[in-house]
């Protein structure tokens, strides 16, 4: 039996694009105990909140994150408007349900690119990110930006997208399905991938409810909760759809979770396509918040809360939010203890850590 | 596309404090729309390794030692890319409370690439721009200038956030 070392992870390291840094207690090849430290990315967002206009906060709050940064530019948009009784445009609605599922799709990829990348397939990853751009290229036709699209503001979107564009958009996506499935094929048949994933960091039903996870990580280990499903201010209600859940709790499910997402939210657009209304696209905004309103979204992560507090002036006193990876971390820490030491990038990266909207 | 024949640029890339969009990026220009594999860089974890230090993001309290510890580590001839407005001069996070709002407070910087988030073209512009200064920095290294290079090369004293720090408070 050999002494216990402590190796640190990060903040550092090839794995992941973003500072994370992790001490691993280590006893020969297996983790012991894992401590995470944050703080990297802490910018003090939260606070800008007092010296900035509620109206052009939303380009701050944008920029919470760079890969969810419309599921968070709308959070903050939903937040204000509830605080200041503004009813949506339904077209607007659809607009944003259609951008936020093309984001989950993005985001999704991006998240199978890390993946194969942090178990050593490098075709893979270069594949699913050529996929991505596809998406990308959709934002940047739409929207005018890559990444950030600074395309929501309180009270409905700054852009239309025209029936000929809609129905383009559908049109690419049908062709990228077949694609995809030929990429998610190889995750989900190719056996060495398999014996990669499959039976590694199991997080069971009992520890995913008490750790309170969210998202794919809750619904791979057979929670059922998708803020979708209960959603009133997207056009979800009208769209039918059910949340992929799997039972198994470890690293190949929650893989099989994003991959069905994939093609559900591929489905969501279609249907949304389909059923957009016409109409204004932005209801006009008069006044300042007074009120205080809380609302959740379930964003490619996960669920996440935003709390706004006004005071009357054009400053907000209070914008809180809580993001899905600062509640999956829980998750990670129980499902490195015990693992290899080869298997933590891996481990790391399968909750999709996005440590920059978890530090602020 | 000439600079490129000069040399085959090791890429260090860091993340100090920035909100994912130029990393991104900085990873989309290394899958197959841009490739930058083609023109023989390499995106390596080790700094020892590296000539490029691509840096994102507006630099907070506790990632300053980090990217100071990171350039300082880097062997001459080395030169450093602020990718993205928060690398710039803080970006939309300028007023917060805990960032320094530009990485050249930290550590000197040769290339500036603007945008929110910066594009993969302009990011690979960037770095080509860097590899004439690099190239400049090779030659004084050449000829025995090091410790006129070094002179060049050397970290600014430390930064204060306590400043900015009290304001808030």
């Amino acid at each position: 039996m050999a002494e216990t070392t402590v190796i640190p992870f990060g903040p550092q390291h090839p794995v992941l694009p973003e500072p994370v840094h992790i001490d691993l207690e280590m006893q020969d090849e297996k983790v012991l105990r894992a401590i995470p430290s944050i703080g990297y990315v802490h910018r003090g967002l939260e606070k800008l909140v007092e010296k900035r206009d509620y109206q052009k906060f939303v380009y701050v709050a944008e920029r919470i994150c760079g890969i969810c940064s419309f599921g968070h530019g709308w959070g903050y948009c939903r937040a204000v408007e509830g605080a200041m009784h503004i009813d949506v445009p339904p077209r607007a609605k659809y607009l944003r349900t259609i951008w936020h599922e093309l984001s989950r799709i993005h985001s999704h990829l991006l998240w199978l690119g890390l993946m194969a990348d942090a178990m050593g397939f490098e075709n893979l990853f270069m594949s699913s990110w050529r996929m991505r751009e596809k998406i990308l290229d959709i934002f940047e036709e739409t929207t005018g930006g890559r990444i950030i699209f600074s395309v929501c503001k309180i009270g409905g979107v700054r852009r239309d997208m025209e029936k000929g564009t809609l129905n383009s958009i559908v049109d690419r996506l049908t062709d990228m399905e077949a694609e995809l499935r030929v990429i998610t094929d190889e995750f989900l048949k190719e056996p060495t991938v398999i014996r990669r994933m499959s039976g590694v960091g199991v997080l069971s039903r009992e520890d995913a409810i008490e750790l309170c996870c969210v998202g794919p990580v809750a619904r791979a280990s057979g929670v059922v909760g998708d803020m979708r499903l209960i959603d009133t201010e997207g056009a979800y209600q009208d769209l039918s759809f059910e949340p992929c859940v799997a039972t198994e709790g470890d690293c190949l499910a929650r893989c099989k979770v994003r991959i069905a997402e994939l093609f559900q939210s591929i489905g969501l657009i279609r249907q949304a396509v389909e059923k957009v209304p016409d109409g204004e696209i932005a209801a006009l905004v008069r006044g300042n918040p007074k009120e205080e309103f809380f609302t959740r979204i379930e964003q490619p992560r996960g669920e996440a809360i935003y709390y706004v507090k006004g005071n009357g002036t054009k400053f907000l006193d209070r914008m809180r939010v809580r993001t899905p990876t600062n509640a999956n971390i829980p998750a990670l820490v129980r499902a490195l203890q015990g693992c290899d030491y080869a298997d933590v990038p891996m481990l790391v990266v399968t909750i999709d850590p996005c440590i920059s909207c978890t530090e602020r | 596309m000439k600079s490129f024949e000069k040399k085959s640029p090791w890429i260090l890339h860091y993340d100090a404090t920035s909100c994912n969009g130029c990393d991104i990026e900085v990873l989309a220009s290394l899958t197959p729309r841009y490739d930058i594999e083609r023109f023989g860089m390499v995106n390596t974890g080790n700094p020892k390794h590296a000539d490029v230090f691509l840096i994102t993001g507006s630099v907070n309290a506790q990632s300053l030692p980090v990217v100071r510890r990171l350039y300082s580590q880097m062997l001459e001839p080395k030169v450093v890319v602020a990718v993205g407005i928060c690398a710039n001069s803080g970006g939309v996070f300028r007023d917060c409370y805990n960032v320094l709002g530009g990485v050249d407070k930290a550590i000197p910087v040769d290339v500036y690439v603007p945008g929110c988030a910066a594009r993969p073209e302009s990011i690979i512009d960037g770095v080509e721009r860097a590899l004439d200064i690099l190239e400049k920095k090779a030659k004084m290294l050449h000829d025995g200038r090091l410790q006129e290079l070094q002179e060049m090369d050397k970290l600014p004293p430390m930064p204060d956030f306590s400043a900015k720090k009290e304001a808030v408070v």
